[in-house]
């Protein structure tokens, strides 16, 4: 595509736009490239991995061993599962709860609305240690719970302030013609405020998939049974920790087309999801950052 | 950094409502009933785990024996704080951790104000777009992650290492090296969050009046001089603004990444006091004593955030809550 420059511009010199396009494939490469090596690593043969030393660019024999090794029931496949409905149940809890107090702190003169809006914005100032939250978990009997990976983390006060601010921006007549047409509060939640705010509700909801997915030091202090462990507590162990996956069942890829395997799984998700919710994103990052 | 605006009723609606028709307490409950139901779940959230936590913060103040609960572990006053004090891991996880944000600062803070001015002069829409999903993609991977790729690429057996040695070139020792870590966690910090830290300054960037870089253009400014005395100057608030907020955040350098890498190179160079507070409470079993290091540290970061917002406010900026 032929870029225009503005008239008062002009085109810059050529020195000057190679080197904008030198930096611009040099940030690009710095990113993808890792990411490159680790899914080329993860489809190498054994023979490929061990003769280039533990990694490849470019994988001359492809095989999807490690992939059926690790999916194979063993600890992985395992921890797969529990992130999966770790982030599909605390995604949808996450939302509900959200939505519900946005919509109700949104709303002007509801009962008790500013005290606890301010309770909230404190949390902001004072957020909860990690061992006095770690007592709070012990008590309320969390310990070896999946729901310890969730109910602590039930609300983000930064989406909840986007939400807050998005409802808030929802013009007043059409909650009050709803009203008129005999609306309740759920219904009008219901069939106007949240159809409206589909873009933004895209967003948190993306926030909190991709907190709920990649959460894993949690695991580690609040579950003693490791079999419940999710796929970041587990990537930690095996990869970044260097423990061997082999203890697992018999392995007869390269360890590290296992670990990059790993790592690709842990990834994937997130890929996946990226582009079809990045059309949105940047609009909710900033309707909660530059709110004036 | 929300910007949080308080909502009072206009002059004119609450002359509107006079006061003595203002429902009651019970009234307003049972008018407002199902919004109360709905709010509800978030409500009892915060309490338990937002106020049920700072009333943790008790555990400072006691010898915490996770047998006996804490009810009946001894009360001990500022022991623990007492002992923080004359502690010298302690204060060399505040040194650490002083001199990690310090880099953050100097070498993450600029990164995406340089992202966002390369990203802003791009005038074809297709590269600028790619380019944007490509750097912001790594924040939504995790620090394990990150980690596990520095390593592919920077370990021991790692890619750069492979192309090291086909060059001919010794072997470069960043991984589980004490002397290179505090370079590496802000490299790694820059990687995963430079491109997402691009948008705010983006949108300010597109704030800046196109009139100004024509009147500047016509009276002869080069890029440099237009970058110097347009952009930037339009872009101030934004930047001072961040660069506040950073320092109210100052002693938040992150956790994850530090706990993960910490054994790697060791305490001495690799704690700060969020591990600090880790290890000492689940390693060392020293609740009591973790949790004071933690409580201190929260109320250093109070009083960093409320000195921050007194600054902007004095600034003219907006701060993260407001006066």
């Amino acid at each position: 595509m032929r870029a225009t420059y503005p008239a008062w511009q002009g085109k810059p010199g050529p020195g000057l736009r190679l080197a904008k396009a030198v930096a611009l494939v040099v940030i690009v490469l710095l990113v993808l490239f890792p990411l490159w090596t680790v899914v080329a690593t993860s489809l190498a043969s054994p023979q490929d991995v061990i003769a280039n030393g533990g990694w490849v660019v470019w994988p001359e024999r492809f095989t999807l061993g490690a992939y059926a090794e690790i999916l194979d029931g063993g600890v992985v496949t395992r921890a797969l599962l529990v992130s999966g409905g770790v982030t599909v149940i605390g995604t949808a809890l996450s939302l509900v709860c959200t939505v519900g107090l946005a919509y109700a702190l949104s709303r002007p003169h509801v009962y008790g609305g500013r005290p606890m809006l301010l309770l909230i914005l404190f949390t902001f100032l004072f957020p909860p240690g990690m061992i006095p939250l770690f007592l709070v978990v012990r008590t309320t009997g969390l310990f070896d719970s999946y729901a310890a990976l969730v109910l602590p983390f039930l609300i983000n006060v930064f989406n909840l302030i986007v939400l807050r601010g998005f409802f808030q921006s929802i013009p007043a007549e059409l909650l009050e013609a709803a009203r008129i047409d005999g609306a309740g509060e759920l219904t009008t939640l219901w069939r106007i405020v949240l159809p409206l705010s589909k873009a933004v509700l895209a967003v948190v909801s993306l926030f909190y998939a991709v907190a709920y997915w990649n959460r894993f030091f949690e695991a580690i202090i609040y579950f003693n049974d490791q079999t419940k462990w999710p796929i970041g507590t587990v990537l930690r162990q095996y990869v970044t920790g260097g423990a061997d996956l082999s203890g697992d069942s018999t392995v007869t890829s390269a360890p590290q087309s296992t670990q990059m395997a790993v790592v690709v799984l842990a990834v994937a998700p997130i890929v996946c999801i990226y582009p079809l919710l990045q059309r949105y994103f940047v609009k909710g990052v900033l309707t909660g950052a530059v709110k004036a | 950094m929300c910007a949080v605006e308080s909502r009072r009723p206009s002059r004119e609606l609450r002359q509107k409502v006079p006061r003595a028709r203002e429902p009651g307490h019970r009234r307003r409950i049972r008018r407002d009933r199902v919004l109360l139901v709905v709010m509800a779940p978030g409500v009892l959230y915060f309490l338990i785990f937002h106020y049920g936590a700072l009333f943790g913060n008790v555990l400072a103040f006691v010898d915490y024996v996770p047998f006996l609960g804490l009810a009946d572990s001894a009360w001990v006053g500022l022991v623990n704080f007492e002992q923080m004090l004359g502690d010298p891991q302690f204060w060399n996880a505040v040194a650490n951790t002083i001199l990690i944000a310090g880099l953050q600062l100097v070498f993450f803070f600029p990164a995406p104000l340089a992202l966002a001015l390369l990203l802003h002069s791009l005038v074809g829409t297709t590269v600028k777009r790619f380019v944007q999903s490509v750097v912001y993609l790594p924040h939504f991977l995790s620090w394990v992650i990150v980690v596990a790729l520095f390593q592919h690429m920077l370990g021991g057996a790692g890619v750069v290492n492979g192309w090291m040695g086909e060059l001919g070139l010794g072997a470069i020792h960043v991984i589980g090296n004490p002397d290179a870590y505090k370079p590496l966690v802000v490299a790694q910090l820059i990687w995963k969050e430079c491109g997402w830290a691009t948008i705010i300054f983006l949108a300010a960037l597109s704030q800046v009046d196109d009139q100004q870089y024509e009147a500047a253009a016509l009276d002869g400014a080069g890029w440099w001089r237009r970058l110097w005395h347009v952009t930037l100057p339009g872009i101030r608030p934004v930047i001072v603004l961040l660069l506040i907020l950073r320092l109210g955040e100052f002693l938040e350098v992150g956790f994850e990444q530090f706990f993960l890498q910490r054994q790697a190179v060791g305490p001495e160079a690799g704690e700060v006091l969020d591990t600090f507070v880790y290890f000492t409470g689940f390693a060392n079993g020293e609740f009591g004593y973790a949790a004071a290091a933690g409580l201190f540290k929260g109320l250093i970061g109070v009083a960093l955030v409320y000195t921050a917002n007194r600054v902007a406010h004095r600034l003219g900026e907006q701060g993260v809550y407001r006066r």
